[in-house]
């Protein structure tokens, strides 16, 4: 049998959309029954040629995915990564069976199982042991496999004192603990999952990752589409970036996630961020402002002021090595400014001790030109056990410089703000540029 | 195992990959009956006192008040509810399988299996129904004292003929209902209307001969009239050319139903 377990050709995928044209603002009795005719006249001809209604006054044909096509080895755990509506779940419904390709080809080598939602078919009236030989079922385990996992199921999920409670009766976690126990023991030779990771509280998403990280090592083949980069760089040895239906890059995660952290987040518009706790990094940023020196929050800014960009930050082990990038940028993408925390001389970063901290980096005032601008984070350690990127934050914060206070004002163009001395002295020689000629 | 994805290519393994998946038909099946009758207060009694409470309104309407005739000498009390057996497990059967699909969205968009299962799971529903009420109709022939032929022995013979009849048009509307749901409308007006037009409030016997042929192309008709025979015997004779001309437009229904299913059971998770 070849190593290949899933081969895409040239997939393509396409739906129809409809869309309202434009609507005026008083419309006419007579436009509107026009309009509304023609509406029916177009669904009664779709229907009796057999084709499906479409809501709105003109249709148009949408490509979910074009021409993608990839390769999948045994064992290999590939993570889908990519903006909403990329395509990801599409993809993944094809691969799973759900739904037909408009055109391509699809080769799978081997018994598929996929898991595109936590608890798909749970019915909220039936209790928690009748609904996990429902859910397995629904999943294609064979009752005798249900069965004997039956025990390890309920003590991953955490249930065993409300195993004969309707599950309409569950705490909104006890009923994804549950749904994700089933699904976390299927035993296919590949595995299809999207976004299940989000569910629970954090100390579970911690227990979820460790049961994937078991199955990825246990040599099935796994495709994982996910938004949690943390748990793409854990799980994934390669990963496929999907924007707008195409493929965009594929590689290796590292190489992947980087490019995908630093393209896709350039419309930040935030001048605070409050990020969520994600206990499997060492070191991590949780919460971002730009301020004033005075510490009020702020967007825009005067040329003439001073910009501190603030991070708090919460060490859960020294993490040593550890240093700071930063990079601010217009909204172009264009680089502008490069700094790293080794730019104060020695580094405050580099062992930080278990707790909070802050820390501040400040712009002079008239550094940079009036503009819009984005600063994009990154801790990264040579040193560190999990890896070389420690907490990638990505373009995290923006804002914005004006200068009112001189004559070119906004319009000054280039990089920088710095207002240059012109000093002009009285001189009673010739010029010596003149004696030159 | 191996498994190729193109547009338009048909299951060639189709009928083998639905037996496959016959542990999900069984617990689909349970979970529907299962449900059926949760948080009510007298459950599964509700299979029972339906039925019997039309069968006193169908038999005081027809027979008293109408007074139609009944097959021979059979109580027509019994010969209405041997009519309503088959005909409740029809209509049952039928809003169940049109519906199924839809009301099952969140599986059919969620997860790959032989869609088939989910309309012929949820006649079985139906078929536990049809079960309890049976046992009414026992009570009722004890009561009458009325103790049925040998023929009796070929009941599940119509039973099968009735689940054909009820799932060739229940997987052709649920398929149609996927993509339209205006068919959602037209099943409860199927089944009141139904009700009329097929011999369970009155004997096939008072239906004028020159009508015979046209009554007889509703598939129910041999189906119900089956049942009166095997159960109430000679005195309700069955008429082999209606019989063979109802089990025709069954077959006809359930050619149509499979294929129209099977052509379009492939984008039903783009369209429900």
């Amino acid at each position: 049998m070849s190593d290949t377990v899933i081969s895409v050709e040239n997939l393509s995928k396409s739906y129809f959309i409809g869309h309202g044209g434009p609507r005026e603002k008083n419309p006419m009795l007579r436009d509107m029954i026009v309009r509304h005719a023609r509406n029916y006249a177009r669904k009664a001809i779709d229907m009796a040629r057999g084709r499906q209604i479409i809501q709105g006054d003109s249709v148009e044909e949408f490509w979910a995915l074009k021409d993608v096509a990839f390769e999948v080895k045994r064992g290999e755990v590939v993570g889908i990564i990519g903006r909403n509506g990329a395509g990801k779940s599409t993809l993944l419904k094809i691969l799973s069976r759900i739904t037909e390709p408009t055109t391509g080809r699809i080769t799978l080598n081997g018994r598929v199982s996929s898991l595109l939602e936590v608890g798909t078919g749970f019915h909220p009236e039936l209790t928690g042991r009748e609904n996990i030989f429902l859910n397995g079922a629904i999943l294609g385990m064979p009752r005798a496999d249900i069965k004997r996992k039956f025990d390890e199921i309920v003590d991953f999920a955490g249930v065993e004192k409300f195993l004969d409670t309707p599950v309409k009766r569950y705490s909104s976690g006890m009923y994804v603990r549950l749904a994700f126990a089933v699904a976390a023991h299927l035993e296919p030779e590949i595995l299809i999952i999207d976004e299940v990771l989000a569910v629970g509280d954090a100390e579970f998403q911690k227990k979820c990752l460790g049961k994937m990280k078991d199955v990825a090592g246990q040599g099935r083949t796994v495709l994982f589409v996910s938004h949690n980069m943390a748990a793409v760089r854990s799980l994934c040895s390669s990963c496929l970036w999907l924007d707008c239906g195409l493929i965009r890059e594929a590689g290796s995660t590292a190489e992947i996630l980087d490019h995908y952290l630093r393209s896709s987040t350039k419309d930040v518009k935030a001048s605070e961020v409050v990020l969520p706790e994600d206990l499997t990094k060492e070191f991590q940023v949780r919460k971002a402002r730009v301020t004033k020196m005075d510490g009020e929050i702020c967007s825009d800014f005067l040329c003439d002021e001073e910009i501190s960009l603030e991070l708090q930050c919460e060490v859960r082990n020294p993490v040593p090595g550890l240093y700071g990038y930063l990079q601010i940028s217009l909204r172009d993408g264009t680089e502008v400014l490069v700094s790293d925390s080794f730019d104060g001389g020695g580094n405050p970063v580099d062992n930080l001790s278990n707790g909070h901290h802050t820390l501040r980096i400040t712009v002079p005032a008239r550094s940079l030109a009036p503009g819009e601008y984005v600063a994009y984070f990154n801790f990264a350690s040579p040193m560190s056990a999990a890896g070389f990127s420690v907490d990638c934050l990505g373009d995290l914060l923006s804002f914005q410089i004006t200068d009112p206070n001189t004559r070119r004002g906004n319009n000054r163009g280039g990089f920088f703000g710095t207002l240059l001395p012109w000093q002009i002295t009285p001189c009673s020689l010739r010029p010596a540029m003149a004696s030159d000629k | 195992m191996q498994t190729i994805l193109e547009p338009g290519r048909a299951e060639k393994n189709y009928w083998r990959d639905l037996w496959h998946y016959r542990e999900l038909f069984q617990v689909l099946a349970w979970r529907d009956v299962s449900v059926r009758y949760k948080q009510t207060v007298i459950g599964i009694a509700w299979a029972l006192i339906r039925p019997f409470l039309t069968m006193l309104v169908f038999t005081v309407i027809f027979g008293k008040v109408a007074k139609l005739p009944s097959e021979g000498n059979v109580p027509y009390a019994l010969m209405v509810f041997a009519g309503m057996l088959p005909w409740t497990f029809f209509s049952t059967a039928l809003s169940e399988a049109s519906n199924s699909l839809v009301s099952n969205a969140n599986l059919v968009s969620k997860v790959y299996f032989p869609r088939l299962i989910v309309p012929t799971a949820s006649v079985v529903v139906a078929f536990i129904d049809f079960l309890i009420s049976f046992v009414i109709l026992v009570g009722m022939m004890l009561w009458f004292q009325f103790l049925p032929g040998p023929q009796i022995l070929l009941l599940p013979v119509f039973i099968v003929l009735a689940f054909f009849a009820s799932l060739g048009p229940g997987l052709w509307i649920t398929a149609l209902n996927v993509k339209y749901r205006d068919f959602r409308y037209v099943i409860p007006f199927i089944v009141q209307f139904g009700l009329y037009v097929s011999p369970v409030g009155f004997s096939s016997s008072v239906i004028p001969e020159e009508w015979r042929l046209l009554y007889s192309l509703n598939p129910m008709v041999g189906v119900i009239d089956g049942f009166r025979w095997c159960i109430l015997g000679g005195e309700a004779a069955l008429d082999w050319r209606t019989f063979g001309i109802s089990l025709a437009v069954t077959a006809f229904f359930l050619w149509l139903g499979v294929r129209k299913f099977r052509a379009t059971e492939k984008s039903f998770a783009d369209l429900i």
